[in-house]
């Protein structure tokens, strides 16, 4: 049973990050994530807002990010998705260290991995990139139904 | 050698919510206030690579005791100065960090390679990798 959903939809704007940010710390907050949790939800959500304006579409305004968030029984997902130019070689792109630009670190795919329980990333040339993330609810001790 | 000390503190509104500058000799010292993300790292960039030319500032200290957030393009930013200051023999000192943000900061290995400090008063001291 889907449980809630919410869908934002954004310009391609560095002050939009901030507002991605706090959308996904207010559900995780509902969810009653531990602090430290809504932290990384928030590192995690941030990585892959600032990866769509920054690489898919190259910094430029005008262009529109897509966030999905999905709450069931089980899980959070949350899905941010752009029209950009797509990664060409995902694996590659996944490698912690790997950047295209000497001023960054390489890591944002690293963080994602790290603080969510799952993490794909569908790419097509000229296309677009969805980065689709899943975080575990751990609701076993709370809900006596499961 | 005159020694020309001055130190100015202002608000920059646009990029930062809160930056606050110090400059004495050649330290600079940012105090920043908000989130370290790709909104603000651009900014943190030009503001200290404006000093590093301008005025030979050679060490940085960045007091990151009200930040609240930082993400992979913080992390760059402070990356990118310490690649800029070692060829100048300069260097960057970090302090002041809360835990949520140095827990960040731990995994993506930077406190392997710049020095953090607990207050300024220490970073100000050439003691190294204290922390």
């Amino acid at each position: 049973m889907k449980e809630n959903q919410l869908t934002l939809s954004f310009s391609s704007l560095a002050e939009n990050v901030g507002i991605a940010r706090m959308l996904i710390a207010s559900v995780g907050a509902q969810l009653d994530f531990p602090i430290n949790d809504i932290e990384e939800l928030k590192v995690a959500v941030s990585e892959a807002v600032s990866n769509a304006i920054i690489h898919g579409y190259h910094g430029r305004s005008g262009h529109v990010v897509l966030m999905e968030l999905e709450i069931d029984d089980d899980a959070l997902k949350i899905t941010v998705s752009d029209e950009g130019c797509g990664i060409p070689d995902v694996v590659q792109a996944m490698q912690p260290a790997y950047s295209t630009d000497p001023e960054r670190m390489g890591l944002g795919f690293v963080f994602m991995q790290s603080f969510m329980d799952e993490l794909h990333v569908d790419s097509a040339v000229d296309k677009g990139t969805t980065v689709s993330m899943v975080k575990l609810l751990n609701r076993a001790a709370s809900s006596p139904s499961r | 050698m005159g020694s020309v000390e001055f130190s100015l503190s202002r608000m920059i509104k646009e990029g930062f919510p809160g930056m606050e500058k110090n400059i004495e000799r050649q330290t600079l010292l940012l105090r920043l206030d908000g989130d370290l993300d790709m909104k603000t790292a651009e900014t943190l960039r030009q503001a200290i690579d404006n000093e590093i030319e301008r005025r030979k500032v050679r060490t940085v200290i960045l007091n990151l005791e009200k930040v609240q957030f930082i993400d992979s393009s913080g992390l760059g930013v402070i990356l990118g100065r310490y690649k800029k200051l070692v060829p100048l023999g300069g260097k960057i000192k970090i302090t002041n960090v809360p835990a949520h943000v140095f827990k960040i900061m731990e995994l993506s290995g930077l406190p392997k390679i710049i020095d953090f400090y607990q207050t300024e008063a220490a970073a100000r001291e050439e003691g190294r990798g204290a922390q």
